[in-house]
């Protein structure tokens, strides 16, 4: 299984000091993570200003486009997230073993509960020495799962129903995902409910996952955030 | 032997010229082009009338209202005679004990041909006794007389989605027609009240053709509602353009800018205002100024504020909208991460304080 082959590297790295780099994420990963990151910075700005309208244009109507402009570029911006995640999923199939872990939690584990324990304890400042993991930790792990792929999800279901109310009955997106709106009881406002606190999820999953990352890169004694870039694994000690 | 809709016609004086003027009009209401013309015709001079039963549950008779304005041309003359409407108990000269005579004959006489229309819907808290129909519960008699019926018509609202009566906190439970009626085709057409052309439209596209017009997801028709009231909104350029009315009475309002920011629904309100209007095409409510309140939406009584764009979630408390609650939740995890990264920087430095004691006192 994934999860115990991740463990097995685990323990043989965890005294060795001889493992001093693995590679982790391979590059279509890496290509993905940054583009979705962008593409989430431009579609949360994006979608605050459909929510909450910039202040009215001077001029004629004909004179003007900016509403348009924003919402083009939040649809654009949405396929390029959709697109991507499309990729990211087959890349959880066919790359490494650490490609699929933010879609699957080994709930089913103990030892991985126990992990997920230590590694709040870990966050509460109650343990004094970091451990050293090769992909996610345990809690990131389920922090990654419960508020990043759970949150992909309902934000680009929500996202393309509504998206095919613009483009009409019987388009793409009305019969892919039309039925959002008919599970959120008919209204589509209430899918627009949703995407709007998704997008808040989204917002603070960013906050948490950046500082998470910085305080592991400065205090784990472990490479996280060139990981991202170079795809290695660097341990300091 | 029934007449046709066309003997019906004549017999009102209505001249030939005029039915053809109002088969045609018909058509093109339907957006079925000149070719279905003759069709309708045709269907209009052989086809016997179908007899319809209009019941009234819990309601306010604006569906009755709305629908006697029908402007097209005869109409108002002609659809009522057209129909056979033989049970309406707004409508018909007959009261009590003659009118539900005629009730029971209907029913009888015309099994599994006639189409039941519901303006309203049944209570159902207390055994239904919240609404009684000639000395019985509304539920019961909707009950038997959609047995035989050959389809179900849910006029408005209130019979399709429930309306104001089914607000929270509901307490007669008024439920809409499709949740009773589970075994017939239900045609929904909702709308507090609906547009009186998209309801004669429906009933002549049931007779002209003797099917169920196409339904969309919510069982709607699709010819009426399968776009929002904001695709086809004459002041869609504004809201294109980023032209917004921002309060009431400012100069976007006076130069006719988007009702977006003011809270209008039409972006998730699918009728046909902005392209049938309303009152022999007159007007509909945002060409007066004011934003779609989405009255044809299931719960829009319930979907918060008519005014906001970012509407109440009831669910988070009263006042609570999801930037309130979504800016809430973003806040507190950065207050939390700004806590959690000093206590980390405390610890760090202690820790390190304690390395280099040790190292000294080695």
């Amino acid at each position: 299984m994934l999860y115990e082959h991740s463990v097995d590297a685990l323990d043989k790295i965890k005294d060795a000091k001889l493992v001093k780099a693995v590679y982790v994420y391979e590059a279509p990963l890496r290509l993905w993570h940054w583009v979705n990151a962008l593409a989430i910075v431009v579609l949360a700005i994006t979608g605050w200003f459909i929510g909450s309208p910039t202040p009215t244009m001077q001029g004629e109507a004909s004179d003007n486009f900016l509403f348009g402009y924003i919402r083009f570029a939040h649809f654009a911006a949405g396929y390029v997230l959709g697109i991507f995640w499309l990729v990211r999923i087959y890349w959880a199939l066919v790359g490494n073993e650490h490609s699929i872990q933010i879609f699957v939690i080994p709930v089913w584990s103990k030892h991985w509960w126990s992990e997920v324990l230590w590694e709040l304890r870990w966050y509460l400042f109650l343990e004094r020495v970091p451990k050293k993991y090769i992909g996610h930790n345990p809690m990131a792990q389920l922090a990654m799962f419960m508020m990043f792929t759970v949150g992909m999800f309902i934000m680009l279901f929500t996202g393309f129903a509504l998206y095919g109310e613009g483009l009409g009955e019987g388009s793409w997106a009305d019969r892919l995902f039309g039925w959002v709106i008919s599970l959120a009881g008919g209204n589509s406002l209430q899918v627009h409910n949703w995407h709007h606190l998704g997008m808040w999820l989204i917002v603070t999953f960013v906050i948490v996952h950046v500082y998470a990352a910085i305080r592991e890169d400065i205090m784990s004694r472990q490479s996280m955030i060139s990981t991202m870039i170079s795809g290695w694994r660097m341990f300091k000690d | 032997m029934i007449e046709t809709f066309y003997d019906v016609l004549r017999r009102q004086g209505i001249t030939r010229r005029s039915f053809l003027k109002f088969c045609s009009l018909t058509a093109t209401s339907l957006g079925l082009g000149s070719a279905a013309v003759p069709k309708i015709v045709n269907a209009m001079e052989s086809k016997p009338r179908t007899p319809v039963l209009w019941l009234h549950g819990l309601e306010c008779t604006c569906c009755s209202e709305s629908f006697i304005r029908s402007a097209h041309p005869l109409s108002k003359d002609v659809v009522l005679s057209m129909i056979s409407l033989d049970y309406d108990d707004t409508l018909m000269a007959a009261a009590g004990h003659q009118a539900e005579a005629i009730f029971d004959e209907i029913v009888n006489k015309y099994r599994g041909q006639y189409i039941l229309a519901v303006e309203g819907n049944p209570p159902l808290n207390e055994d239904g006794m919240f609404c009684i129909h000639a000395g019985r519960p509304f539920v019961e008699k909707l009950r038997e007389v959609a047995k035989d019926a050959k389809a179900i018509i849910s006029w408005g609202s209130c019979a399709s989605w429930g309306c104001v009566q089914a607000a929270k906190p509901n307490p007669t439970r008024a439920t809409p027609v499709h949740k009773v009626i589970t075994d017939k085709p239900i045609i929904k057409v909702p709308g507090c009240p609906p547009i009186a052309e998209v309801m004669t439209g429906v009933i002549t596209y049931m007779l002209t053709f003797d099917r169920l017009p196409e339904l969309d997801r919510q069982g709607r028709p699709k010819m009426f509602y399968g776009q929002r009231i904001h695709d086809k909104c004459y002041r869609r350029p504004h809201f294109d353009a980023g032209q917004f009315v921002e309060q009431w009475d400012d100069e976007g309002a006076r130069k006719g800018y988007c009702l977006y920011k003011v809270g209008c629904k039409g972006p998730t309100t699918y009728n046909a205002c902005s392209t049938t209007r309303w009152n022999e095409g007159v007007s509909f409510p945002i060409a007066s100024g004011h934003g779609c309140i989405g009255c044809s939406e299931d719960g829009f009584w319930d979907k918060g504020s008519f005014y906001d764009r970012v509407t109440d979630i009831k669910q988070f408390g009263i006042e609570s909208n999801a930037d309130k609650v979504g800016g809430t939740v973003a806040a507190v995890a950065g207050a939390a991460v700004a806590a959690h990264a000093a206590v980390s920087a405390l610890t760090r430095a202690r820790g390190k304080q304690d390395v280099k004691d040790q190292a000294g006192g080695n």
